[in-house]
């Protein structure tokens, strides 16, 4: 332990918009742990089951800077976890406003291609990816288009003039995962590499901000006991909704300096 | 190149630099903790990481271990977010296997190999954006990463891209300028010894330009080299200061 209390998260870093050709991106570090997320939007055409929806497809990228095993197609499998439990997350209909992706129904909408890049593991990888995605779907700027429909019928988009008139995600909704890591009869949160290495399961909860569990996983080989993961969910709770208030204040003050704002970057 | 001016009249590129101007490179050593060697580079708008790891065992299969020097592994991937349109894979697709191959052979050519027999050293570089001089990027940013893992070497190895336009050699080009479809010329150089680790050049040039353009590219490259021993310098006094000494 590195003199933290049980619920106590390890200092977080976040920093919005540091690739400039994504439509939102943003730069999480939490403790040793390394993560860039980049949003890009293209179009696309709705799926069949939901023609009047935008979507979001996730894609993870375990970058062989983190580990060397992840050379080649060694972080593939690592990768292909993390984007589904993702998508599962925000695969209903409260967490994003799919509708507003929604150009034309049937004929076009915004596809949000959500890429994630491992730079460095240490440890607590689910929570460190799901505070950068939220954080850069809140940095996301979408342009704005319209459909110009002409006397045949046939349609037209047009793209606005103004790089300014865009539409913005709310991303109130959006839930961040809380990993419980279970070592010994305690559960702790943000585990650091030594301490996942100690437990032998954990359970991801995803949390709301009002504290609304969307989303609950068991990882790793041990078992949990069906009292503790009530006790645990609780904990996540209310660690959950720290966390989410903490980032949005972070979030708009980081906002309220404007392009002025000086950027750091890798450099700092 | 219809429609776009690459060179005014005025002698200015399409972005304001001169003829033979790099763009604004930035760097920094020792970004992350965990790996052996570090490096971040910006040029321009061209963003690349680069990590070192070694030397060590190696891994995988024994057979592939050299007897008399060091195995130099390199992979390049470049994020799928990194291009204006967004890329399907990261890695493993042709240009990133060929990139892989022109890293190692540069290093192959700067690192004292010989020095770590049976031994491996990996070098992993990460494009975050790519507004050209992709190649020229990860190489500076490698060089950082590989001096950062004190793995010793020749020399520096500074990379610069060249290009020809209306009878002007151009320095370190922009993804504008590379689109744009002229010759085109990465040369990796050890500064020092004035030798050249990798040489590559497309599209079609007349012979005589070519000394004209590879002075470009070579001067330009020293010009690096010149802000990467800054580099060097500065996180070393940084590094000693901490250390208190």
């Amino acid at each position: 332990m590195d003199g933290r209390g049980c619920e106590d998260y390890r200092c977080v870093e976040v920093e919005t918009e540091v690739v400039s050709n994504t439509s939102g991106s943003a730069r999480v570090k939490l403790g040793h742990t390394d993560i860039l997320v980049g949003v890009k939007a293209e179009m696309g055409t709705p799926k069949l089951e939901k023609p009047n929806e935008g979507y979001l497809e996730f894609f993870v990228d375990c970058s062989a800077n983190a580990t060397p095993e992840f050379e080649g197609r060694g972080g593939d499998d690592l990768g292909t976890e993390i984007a589904n439990t993702l998508s599962r997350i925000f695969n209903n209909k409260s967490s994003v406003d799919l509708q507003a992706l929604c150009i034309s129904p049937r004929e076009h909408c915004w596809v949000l291609y959500v890429d994630v890049l491992l730079l460095e593991c240490g440890g607590n990888l689910f929570d460190a990816i799901s505070i950068a995605v939220k954080a850069a779907l809140f940095s996301t700027r979408i342009p704005r288009v319209r459909v110009l429909e002409d006397e045949e019928g046939s349609k037209d988009i047009e793209l606005s003039d103004d790089p300014y008139d865009c539409i913005r995600l709310s991303v109130e909704n959006v839930p961040c995962i809380v990993t419980l890591c279970k070592i010994g009869y305690r559960h702790v949160v943000d585990a650091s590499l030594q301490e996942e290495a100690c437990s032998l399961a954990s359970l991801l909860v995803s949390v709301t901000s009002k504290g609304v569990v969307t989303c609950m996983r068991k990882v790793g080989k041990g078992s949990l006991d069906p009292e503790s993961i009530f006790e645990m969910m609780e904990t996540s709770k209310r660690v959950g909704k720290v966390l989410h208030s903490s980032l949005q204040t972070v979030l708009h003050k980081e906002e309220s300096l404007g392009p002025k704002r000086q950027k750091v970057g890798f450099l700092g | 190149m219809a429609g776009l001016e690459l060179l005014s009249d005025q002698g200015y590129r399409v972005d304001g630099r001169r003829a033979g101007e790099l763009r604004k490179i930035q760097a920094r050593m020792g970004v992350f903790a965990q790996a052996d060697g570090s490096a971040y580079i910006e040029q321009g708008n061209t963003k690349a990481l680069a990590v070192v790891y070694g030397p060590h065992e190696i891994r995988g299969s024994r057979a592939r271990a050299l007897p008399d020097r060091a195995l130099v592994n390199c992979q390049y991937s470049s994020a799928t977010f990194s291009t204006g349109e967004r890329k399907r894979r990261p890695h493993g697709d042709r240009k990133s296997c060929e990139m892989g191959l022109q890293l190692r052979q540069t290093f192959e050519a700067a690192i004292l190999t010989q020095l770590h027999p049976r031994s491996q050293i990996d070098i992993y570089v990460q494009v975050l954006q790519a507004d050209g001089g992709t190649y020229a990027a990860c190489v500076n940013a490698a060089t950082l990463a590989v001096l950062d893992a004190g793995v010793p070497m020749r020399d520096f190895v500074c990379a610069c891209s060249a290009g020809f336009v209306d009878g002007t050699a151009l320095a370190d080009l922009s993804h504008v300028e590379e689109a744009a479809g002229g010759p085109q010329l990465a040369l990796a150089l050890l500064p020092a010894s004035g030798q050249i680790a990798l040489l590559e050049m497309d599209a079609r040039l007349h012979e005589d330009h070519l000394e004209q353009v590879l002075e470009a590219a070579a001067r330009a490259a020293r010009d690096v080299h010149a802000l990467l021993d800054r580099v060097v310098r500065q996180h070393v006094r940084e590094a000693s200061v901490l250390l208190g000494d």
